[in-house]
């Protein structure tokens, strides 16, 4: 039955079903950022070819930014090389480009909601796999490979196989101290990082209903962490008050008319999906990661699981992960010594993450041993916290603001935590190496980073709460 | 890139590890590149487990192991999870790998293995296990990968399994054909999708 809200959307893309394969999907929104791109343009040029749809596709750099001074020459020469690369291939082909210092950049998943470039019921794709993130937005939003890119480049549609569909609804109402990040890492640690490979998941329930659009961006941005296609919600009032206004957003009686069209966007009430899981939100606490894979998180006042029940492949890759973080299985992790934190990313670079932080580190002072680097996720987010004032508050307790980018979650421009030390990331990603060499990375919600940002130490965020 | 496949009989390199990630496939240092340089990508693939921090070799880790070798590479559960960079399928086609056998591939790096005449190949949880038991008895143990027939052999026991692949990857896989050559030739069904949507 093509009923679920994913169904709606997918077949209202299919330009063809290839016989015995893929489906020849449609894709209304191509964003590109300078990493995953430049060979896509390359295979372009060497078949001779021109965008299909130029009008539709977006690009901008975010990777390799650095976070201080953009308005300066990259230093390194090679990321220099990457950036300029997207601007010239963004001329070349006629498409919009976001540069660095244009107020319009940030990170491509901050950026593209934010804009009212990501709208209801698109198709959405990018080289990057946290293009799910735009999925919030009630669109049907995946990461895709650069030869994929290339596809959509020439002909503006992408052959993908259908995904199988999964319902999570999160029911009840989420504790204090418990954010979107926090529902995500819980869900991950049962179902682990392949738990949803394969399945293009819908959030619903009460929780997920009561998130902010900020929050559900947190939501869907994590759903590739376990292993999902994608994630999306129904949109709502939340999402349409949220987009009214935006610079690219309809206006007028085109917004009427594609307001009509959203509020026919959600899975009807005798929908199947091909799984039904269910999460209670009272269950859920702040979380915090021990391991390597984003799926090895727990609550943040228990302890690290321990191997006994576990085969003994499963077991080697345990080890080897509890090894690299110089974790102990059994042991806890409140109290222990922090040296970075970093609050940004496209998981958590938005004004809502800003503002769970400052709301902790608030009359406060950073501790000591702490190196902090906060990024938001884009020039509108860093505007939007000197709006509000955040910033005098983050200020006053030792806090500086950096410029926009993807920065410490991936480690490509300068801010790389070093070989062996322990970084409290509000990021996505915590693989061996990921936020630089020989890195340690807890992730968390901002408000456990803020946390450990004043402590110096993991820290329960709920004890310095009102 | 574009290599017609078919059947590839060959040793393996058992990487028993689960849930192996495309940041350890090609750390993101590595992605700075703006060309498919697919040396480049495969003289870095497994970076960091490869060497140590100082430059040197890790002898401990397979790939520096000289008992093994091949263009099939054994991988425990998941493999390929985390970002989408191509650039991961780049290093695996780069260092020689033609085939990849793991009992589950994460969705986006198995799509990009295919983008790249690299073939991902899904088997049992039994079939993976014996197989590592195999590799491990004697390195010089063969797999047949037949790609017309959709089988797999593991020489050293005799044992086969089906795998599969859809009609459409497999007619491209073997002819050398990628997907933009399939979607150039029909301009006019996107056309008539625009028409037909606006």
């Amino acid at each position: 039955m093509a009923n679920t809200l994913f169904d709606k959307i997918w077949d209202a893309h299919i330009v063809q079903q290839v016989e015995d394969g893929p489906t020849q999907l449609y894709i209304d929104r191509l964003y590109c950022h300078e990493v995953t791109s430049p060979q896509a343009f390359e295979g372009m040029r060497s078949r001779g070819l021109k965008c299909f749809r130029p009008q539709n596709i977006y690009c901008m750099p975010d990777h390799n930014t650095p976070t201080h001074d953009q308005d300066k020459p990259i230093e390194d020469v090679v990321s220099r090389t990457q950036v300029d690369t997207l601007a010239k291939n963004a001329h070349d082909f006629g498409l919009a480009h976001f540069g660095m210092m244009d107020k319009r950049n940030g990170i491509i998943h901050v950026v593209g909601p934010e804009r009212g470039l990501t709208l209801p019921g698109m198709t959405i794709v990018c080289g990057d796999s946290h293009t799910s993130t735009h999925g919030a937005m009630g669109a049907v939003a995946f990461g895709i490979g650069t030869s994929e890119v290339e596809m959509v480049l020439a002909s503006q549609c992408i052959l993908q196989a259908r995904p199988k569909t999964m319902r999570i609804t999160i029911d009840g109402k989420l504790k204090k101290g418990v954010t979107a990040k926090d529902v995500a890492l819980y869900m991950m640690s049962k179902m682990t990082t392949s738990g949803a490979t394969g399945y293009f998941v819908e959030y619903a329930g009460e929780a997920v209903k009561n998130l902010t659009m900020e929050g559900r961006l947190t939501l869907c941005n994590l759903s590739i962490e376990m292993g999902a296609r994608g994630g999306m919600i129904a949109p709502d009032e939340v999402t349409f008050e949220y987009i009214k206004g935006r610079e690219n957003a309809p206006k007028g009686e085109a917004w009427d008319k594609a307001l009509a069209y959203w509020k026919t966007l959600k899975s009807e009430a005798n929908a199947v999906f091909d799984k039904e899981v269910l999460y209670h939100a009272e269950d859920i606490e702040p979380m915090i990661t021990y391991g390597t894979n984003p799926g090895m998180g727990m609550g943040i006042s228990q302890a690290i699981p321990t191997t006994e029940t576990m085969n003994e492949q499963a077991k080697i890759s345990f080890h080897k992960s509890l090894n690299y973080m110089g974790f102990k299985e059994g042991e806890k992790l409140l109290g222990k010594q922090v040296d970075y934190v970093f609050l940004g990313a496209c998981t958590n670079g938005r004004i809502e993450d800003f503002r769970a932080f400052a709301s902790i580190v608030k009359g406060r002072k950073k501790a000591d041993n702490i190196t902090a680097w906060l990024v938001p996720g884009s020039w509108m987010v860093d505007a939007q916290i000197r709006e509000e004032g955040l910033d005098k508050v983050l200020a006053e307790a030792g806090f500086e603001i950096r410029q926009p980018g993807c920065s410490a979650c991936l480690a490509m421009n300068d801010d790389k935590i070093p070989a062996g030390k322990y970084a409290v990331s509000t990021s996505n990603r915590n693989f061996e190496g990921r936020q630089g060499q020989g890195a340690r990375t807890m992730l968390a919600s901002p408000l456990v980073a803020a946390a450990a940002a004043v402590t110096g130490v993991v820290t329960d965020p709920r004890e310095l709460m009102d | 890139m574009k290599q017609k496949f078919n059947i590839i009989t060959s040793t393996c390199v058992p990487l028993p590890l689960e849930n192996v990630d495309t940041d350890q496939i090609i750390p993101a240092r590595f992605l700075k590149a703006t060309t498919r340089e697919e040396k480049f990508f495969g003289d870095n693939l497994f970076r960091d487990w490869r060497y140590n921090a100082d430059g040197t070799l890790n002898k401990d880790f397979v790939l520096n192991n000289p008992k093994y070798g091949g263009q099939i590479l054994v991988a425990g559960k998941n493999f390929g999870s985390g970002s989408s960079r191509e650039h991961a399928a780049w290093a695996i086609a780069g260092y020689g790998f033609r085939v990849v056998v793991s009992s589950f591939f994460a969705d986006i790096h198995k799509n990009n293995e295919l983008n790249n005449f690299v073939l991902p190949v899904v088997v049992s949880e039994a079939f993976l296990s014996e197989l590592f038991e195999s590799i491990n008895a004697d390195p010089k143990t063969e797999v047949e990968v037949d790609l017309p027939n959709q089988t797999i052999t593991n020489k050293a026991t005799g044992k086969s399994e089906k795998f599969e692949i859809n009609a459409y990857k497999k007619h491209c896989l073997i002819n050398g054909l990628d997907d933009i050559d399939f979607l150039l030739t029909n301009k006019d069904k996107i056309e008539a999708w625009e028409k037909r949507s606006r």
